[in-house]
């Protein structure tokens, strides 16, 4: 394994897909060049900026995820990890669910 | 026609026979109860027909005869008789259930017939309770469904969980509104909560106010904003998705009522049919802070939900009206022009346009058009008509088709195009102008 990234696995689920090109699963490796210690608001940013393919205000907003979004690290709510404060690490699954409403 | 004649006298003739079933079947139930009760008990809580039929189920260490005997005496209510409604209600039933009680204020629709399992042709445009309860008294004589034909709001529901004990409450709606309305008032009412929901191959499980575990507002403070919700008409729902989440929440009450443990609170459970994944996670604790179920709450009584939540309590789509009469066109006008019409544009998703549409149409989705995507190849069609004045622009209810509207009108600002709206789209046009165009 490389030094100088944090490989991590993201996924998308509940339609929250729709907003990345409809691909559930994303196997990706942070630098860490400048960001020694990645944190989940720093990962909400970067998947802004390079994973977000449309109307972003449907998956942040003020800084955290917009509401109905349950984020899950390693099968965990994230209520239960610190929130935007977890420290990510290698290897950790990180997903991003929308609630379904519809029966 | 003769054939018309022919389904009148047939309608008739089945009428008649249905009359008959059912006294035949009254007859019936009457000699079966009378026989019950001359039957000799051997056990201290079934007939002998019972301990029979549920024998299977009683087997089973987790369940036993005390576990059936708390279903016998057990009061549960779906809310929703649907896609996740059919299923849960077709076990719970079959399971023996003492009571259950089934509120839903649609009708059966040709739409819902390839998820909503207890619904068949012939009911459509009945009650779903009503078609509902038909098949489930079938199913179990024993057990006493209650079909509530009515709209779930916090007047009716108060109204209902004041006058009934139930142990159980059962979320199969498609809406916002209603699911924070049946949280709040579950936990208002100490009922724990089975909520399930489906769309497209997607669905999701869980049981809320059991055993000190979260609530829907615990996990969900605030209600997503209302465009950000996509419902089963729009998105769509693969009919056996529902029918796997509506078949774990009737096994999860049942666990409920028998007492078991392993209960699906606190956990969410994540189906995902297009790899045929589950996916069981662990859930925040009970929020202290929560405003229905925390230590000092703020909801104390059941308020407007759909205020609340900025939507209505329903999974209808609500119409808009943004141009001005000039840009539109009704379907009866459209009606005479549209077959000798140049520039027809149909503004729905590309697999809608391929399940049906108008010959003479041309599809650009309104998606493409938001995003600027189908610019020069519309540039490139109005050239090549350049001797004409009106594109047509519709969709499926004429909604989108507005919105595209004011979007091509701007872009192509200085042309010589009117952009018109066909008001109502294809639904008006299936309903006023020609029934042989499928309305989905
Ligand atoms: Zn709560």
């Amino acid at each position: 394994m490389s030094v100088d990234t944090l490989p991590i696995s993201i996924g998308f689920g509940g339609g929250a897909e729709l907003l990345f090109g409809n691909k559930k699963n994303f196997a990706i490796s942070l630098p860490v060049q400048e960001i020694t210690k990645w944190q989940i608001s720093d990962l909400l940013k970067w998947i802004q900026d390079n994973l977000l393919k449309e109307r972003p205000e449907l998956f942040i907003q003020d800084n955290s995820v917009r509401p109905g979004i349950l984020v899950l690290i390693n099968d965990v709510d994230w209520e239960l990890m610190d929130t935007i404060n977890y420290v990510i690490q290698p290897n950790d699954e990180i997903v991003f669910i929308s609630t379904l409403h519809g029966g | 026609m003769p054939e018309e004649t022919e389904v009148e006298q047939l309608e008739k003739e089945i009428e008649v026979l249905k009359q008959e079933l059912k006294q035949k079947e009254a007859r019936l139930q009457l000699l079966k109860s009378v026989k019950k009760q001359i039957v000799k008990h051997y056990s201290n809580h079934f007939t002998t027909d019972e301990i029979t039929r549920y024998s299977r189920q009683m087997l089973v260490p987790a369940i036993g005869v005390a576990g059936q005997n708390a279903l016998k005496q057990s009061n549960v209510l779906i809310v929703g008789a649907g896609g996740l409604g059919c299923p849960a209600a077709l076990y719970l039933v079959a399971a023996g259930v003492g009571h259950l009680t089934i509120v839903d204020n649609d009708e059966v629709e040709l739409t819902n017939l390839h998820r909503q399992i207890l619904h068949t042709e012939a009911d459509v445009g009945v009650p779903k309770v009503e078609s509902a309860l038909g098949k489930l008294s079938n199913i179990n004589s024993n057990v006493k469904v209650n079909p509530l034909h009515l709209h779930v709001n916090s007047e009716s529901l108060m109204g209902l969980l004041t006058k009934e004990n139930f142990d159980v409450v059962i979320d199969c709606t498609d809406n916002v509104p209603t699911r924070y309305l049946l949280n709040d008032a579950c936990v208002l009412k100490k009922i724990p909560l089975v909520s399930g929901s489906a769309l497209q191959l997607e669905g999701q499980l869980t049981v809320y106010n059991y055993k000190n575990g979260p609530c829907y507002r615990c996990l969900f403070p605030v209600p997503p904003a209302p465009d950000s919700v996509t419902s089963c008409g729009d998105g769509g729902v693969v009919g056996i998705v529902p029918g796997v989440i509506g078949s774990l929440q009737a096994l999860e009450t049942v666990k409920i009522i028998a007492d078991t443990s392993g209960v699906l609170n606190g956990r969410l459970l994540l189906f995902d049919g297009s790899n045929t994944t589950f996916r069981n996670v662990k859930l925040r604790n009970k929020n202290l802070d929560c405003q229905v179920c925390g230590s000092h709450p703020s909801i104390t009584k059941l308020i407007d939900y759909e205020q609340f939540c900025g939507t209505r309590a329903h999974d209808k789509v609500i119409n808009i009206e943004i141009l001005s009469n000039s840009e539109c066109m009704n379907v009866i006008q459209f009606s005479k022009v549209y077959e000798q019409a140049p520039i027809v544009i149909d503004v729905r998703p590309s697999v809608e346009y391929e399940m049906c549409h108008l010959t003479n149409s041309i599809n650009i989705p309104y998606q493409d058009i938001e995003k600027d995507e189908h610019l020069d190849f519309l540039k490139e069609l109005l050239a090549i008509h350049s001797g004409e004045k009106d594109v047509y622009v519709l969709c499926r209810r004429g909604n989108d088709s507005q919105r595209a509207v004011v979007k091509l009108r701007d872009q192509f600002r200085d042309s010589n195009f009117t952009f018109l709206n066909i008001t109502g789209g294809l639904h008006s046009f299936a309903k006023q102008v020609d029934p042989a165009f499928p309305i989905y």
